[in-house]
């Protein structure tokens, strides 16, 4: 069996720390997880924690679990870093960070993403507080409410109302393009630019927001 | 018997949470539930006050948790319902003294004889609100016709979703028809087009609410009051009944409301 200290490791970082876990079951890794933080009681009392789960896939129960019980040992867990977009998306729902400054080399600049390159698909209604980011293109079947963030490398659809701010081609691809059912942002960002959406002009329709001469330009959207 | 445990949040403060949980808890033992209200605010508490028991308080949720006294002696009987019971706050320490499993095994343990556990739950959505989410079977959340604090209700409801738990009902408390008619307050209609859950009551602006709470007597228990009868009828709804929602405003409201509760 492997030791503890091989399946968890422990990086000190200017604001916490940063525990990467190896390659092991699930139930494996928490309880080395958990013996460490028990031997070392003192040590973690109080931090703030960035966990690495590499490629775990994790459900909200595990996750949510685990948060509880470190943070009944006086442990707050902040961020869930992850290769897998399932591990990702549960650690957004459940309102922890997915990024960390600094921890990882900066993102590769995304090749230019097409519209034909598939996308991140997202089923449902982004609350406030839900953040989303995501290399390539997104598709949202459902709203964007206000304090909801969807940053997309490539483009971004919302089949429903957009309310929140969403930042399409945030590695500066200045082609990306946002649509949606009802466009009413509270921002828009696309590559460096900035908009704040004009009021409401009648009632809503589809449109779909270009970055032209430098400015973000919506016009309506007939699919097809 | 198997009891439901019933979380009140919000995630803003200030919007009527502990006065909310008094009410329904004194409406719901009025038609012969037994039910206990846990006060999860710790270091804040004011449900003891709200319900007129903070002279009454030995023992505290603390003391339960810690072990320094039976569940049973930290349950405060209330003045004037037999059924009704509080488990208060503890003031002087914090929402770390508790965690979510204690919270677990505390209502798992008085789920056996009661038929409602009220859980009055913090401002915010840290500790405390993650003590108070734990156990429920059922969260009922609080927000009033204002713009802020919809946004931090539409927070919570996401982080119910992500702790994938039933889908929470909503409450629109305070609401003013006369500034609805102006178009100085969020509609009903409004609140629900943000936050799409199903609506369970709405209770009017009263004056009465904050005198109430200064004497101790919760709302619920005037008949005339018409605060006290949005609660009422919400008690009700809890139990299984139809009710109508009060018509709060003879032309108009009423309309909307019905086609609201109808949609859902």
């Amino acid at each position: 069996m492997m030791s503890d200290s091989s399946l968890v490791q422990i990086k000190g970082l200017k604001d916490g720390l940063l525990v990467t876990l190896g390659d092991a079951a699930w139930p494996v890794l928490q309880e080395a997880l958990l013996n460490r933080v028990e031997q070392q009681e003192s040590f973690f009392k109080g931090a703030r924690l960035a966990l690495d789960v590499g490629n775990q896939i994790l459900k909200t129960a595990e996750m949510s679990a685990l948060r509880d019980t470190l943070s009944e040992r006086g442990i707050v867990l902040w961020a869930i870093l992850s290769n897998s977009p399932t591990s990702e998306s549960t650690a957004q729902m459940l309102g922890l960070a997915t990024r960390i400054h600094k921890a990882r080399p900066p993102e590769v600049q995304a090749p230019k993403s097409s519209e034909q390159d598939g996308a991140l698909w997202v089923d449902r209604t982004l609350r406030s507080g839900v953040r989303i980011e995501y290399p390539g293109n997104v598709v949202i079947v459902g709203d964007v409410n206000p304090g909801a963030e969807v940053i997309a490398g490539g483009s971004v659809i919302v089949w429903g109302r957009l309310r929140g701010v969403v930042h399409a081609g945030a590695q500066g691809n200045r082609e990306a393009t946002v649509r949606a059912l009802d466009l009413s942002p509270t921002q828009l960002r696309i590559a460096s630019e900035i908009a704040v959406a004009p009021a409401r002009r009648g009632s809503p329709k589809p449109e779909i927001v270009h970055l032209r001469d430098g400015r973000l330009q919506a016009e309506s959207w007939t699919p097809g | 018997m198997t009891g439901k445990v019933l979380t009140i949040t919000s995630g803003k403060g200030g919007v009527g949470k502990t006065t909310a949980v008094a009410n329904l808890a004194v409406a719901l033992a009025a038609d012969g539930k037994k039910v206990i209200c846990i006060d999860g605010d710790i270091g804040l508490r004011n449900l003891d006050v709200v319900m007129g028991l903070e002279n009454r308080i030995v023992y505290d949720i603390v003391d339960v948790i810690e072990g320094r006294c039976k569940t049973r002696q930290a349950m405060i009987r209330d003045k004037r319902l037999p059924e009704l019971f509080l488990i208060p706050a503890a003031q002087t320490r914090d929402k770390n003294a508790v965690s979510p499993s204690d919270m677990i095994r505390l209502c798992d343990e008085l789920r056996q004889d009661v038929d409602w556990i009220l859980i009055d739950s913090p401002a915010g959505i840290e500790r405390g609100f993650r003590n108070a989410i734990a156990p429920a079977d059922k969260v009922l959340i609080i927000t009033n016709p204002e713009m802020s604090a919809v946004r931090d209700a539409d927070r919570v409801v996401g982080l119910l979703e992500a702790e994938e738990k039933s889908a929470p009902s909503l409450v629109v408390n305070r609401l003013n028809p006369a500034m609805i008619k102006r178009g100085d307050m969020l509609s009903v209609d409004d609140v629900y087009d943000l936050l799409r859950i199903d609506v369970i009551g709405i209770v009017p602006e009263d004056e009465n609410v904050i005198v109430a709470s200064n004497k101790g007597i919760p709302l619920a228990l005037e008949a005339k009051s018409r605060a006290g009868q949005a609660f009422r009828n919400i008690a009700r709804r809890l139990n299984g009944e139809q009710v109508p929602f009060l018509d709060l405003e003879s032309q108009g409201l009423w309309n909307r409301i019905s086609r609201l509760a109808g949609r859902r």
